[in-house]
């Protein structure tokens, strides 16, 4: 037996469903960025010190 | 635990339909690339050079702290905000952003700021990016803005800080030479946001904010305005005066604050009509040339410096 069902939670409107895939991309970016700002800045802080351990 | 709050409108989830040019707006992106400039300029006039992604790393943490502050500042004043023609378009006042969403972005982007700058450069620049956003935000808007006409005065201290909070970034110090281009910016504060002040008074009044036409009168604001005006165009002097800046800069400070102190007086001497909204305008946009092209040929002068070795 099938019913008609109505999904459970909240159904977005395709504005609030536009605008959260555009936050998410911005979030995406800015952490992606960040991560490769924050491995350039560890690169220049250690400098060639980073292969100069003891083994 | 509710994931949503449905406190604000019982029976309708309250999701945001904010896209990200909202948040972007929420940092008042104008004023941070006033920050990035001023700031920028601060940067290279360090005596010790900075390297090149370390400096870019600082620049971007001090933007980000002064945009964490203007979202900090847009959640405090939105009710201002949504009474003035200005602000009324703001994220907030519109509903496109909550209070709630705006405190919170604002919060968390001005930590991370200082602690980035502290991790990046140093904890002196650190403490200078937070001290800058809490004068910006507890001193100037919770408190001076709307209690007393010398809001802008004193407040004036947190948009002149960025060049010293960068300068402090690279040399780990604050010297004459970041103090001098603090004054620049202290100075041109009050000008700049009177002139503007005497066209919109009917707003201000109305969103009760006690800026000086409001509270002392046009005539004792446009006084002021003449006063601040001759001060600015003797600190503007001052790189040049100080050895800092060429006597091209010396020559340009000069004739500039020449042009800002001439159209000071045409605001203090026309007093009626709608003469004396177009003397105030004009003050007002030519102010913002003004600081441009000192910073501009300060910025300049050090790069060429730079690039010639010394």
């Amino acid at each position: 037996m099938t019913t008609d069902r109505q999904p459970d939670g909240v159904v977005l409107t395709p504005e609030q469903s536009k605008s959260r895939r555009q936050r998410n991309i911005a979030i995406g970016l800015a952490v992606g960025f960040l991560v490769l700002l924050f491995y350039a800045v560890t690169i220049v802080k250690v400098g060639p010190g980073v292969l100069n351990r003891p083994l | 635990m509710a994931f949503i709050d449905e406190s604000r409108a019982p029976g309708l989830a309250a999701i945001s339909a904010a896209s990200p040019g909202d948040y972007l707006a929420l940092l008042k992106p104008r004023v941070m690339s006033l920050v990035i400039f001023t700031a920028l300029t601060g940067l290279l006039f360090a005596p010790r050079h900075i390297n090149p992604v370390i400096g870019f790393a600082s620049l971007l943490a001090i933007a980000v702290g002064a945009g964490a502050a203007g979202a900090l500042n847009m959640w405090y004043d939105a009710d201002i905000d949504a009474v003035m023609r200005r602000t009324r378009r703001r994220p907030i006042p519109t509903g496109r952003v909550t209070p709630r969403e705006a405190l919170a972005f604002g919060l968390t982007l001005a930590i991370f700021a200082v602690l980035t700058l502290g991790l990046v450069a140093n904890l002196l620049a650190a403490a200078l990016l937070a001290f800058t956003i809490f004068f910006y935000v507890v001193i100037y808007t919770m408190w001076l803005k709307r209690s007393t006409p010398q809001n802008i005065v004193i407040g004036g201290a947190a948009g002149a800080l960025p060049p010293v909070v960068a300068y402090a970034a690279a040399s780990g110090n604050v010297s004459l030479v970041a103090l001098i281009l603090f004054a620049i910016i202290f100075v041109w504060t009050p000008p700049h946001f009177w002139a503007l002040a005497l066209v919109r008074s009917a707003e201000y009044e109305r969103a009760g904010i006690p800026m000086m036409p409001n509270v002392k009168g046009a005539g004792r604001t446009r006084l002021e305005i003449l006063i601040y005006s001759i001060v600015l165009a003797l600190v503007g002097v001052l790189p040049f005066v100080c050895g800092l800046a060429s006597p091209l800069y010396g020559a340009l400070s000069v004739v500039l604050g020449a042009v800002f102190i001439g159209l000071a007086l045409n605001v203090y001497r026309v007093r009626s009509g709608e003469g004396a909204d177009t003397c105030a305008m004009r003050l007002f946009g030519f102010s913002i040339l003004y600081l441009f092209l000192l910073f501009a040929e300060l910025l300049g002068e050090r790069l060429l410096a730079l690039a010639a070795g010394s």
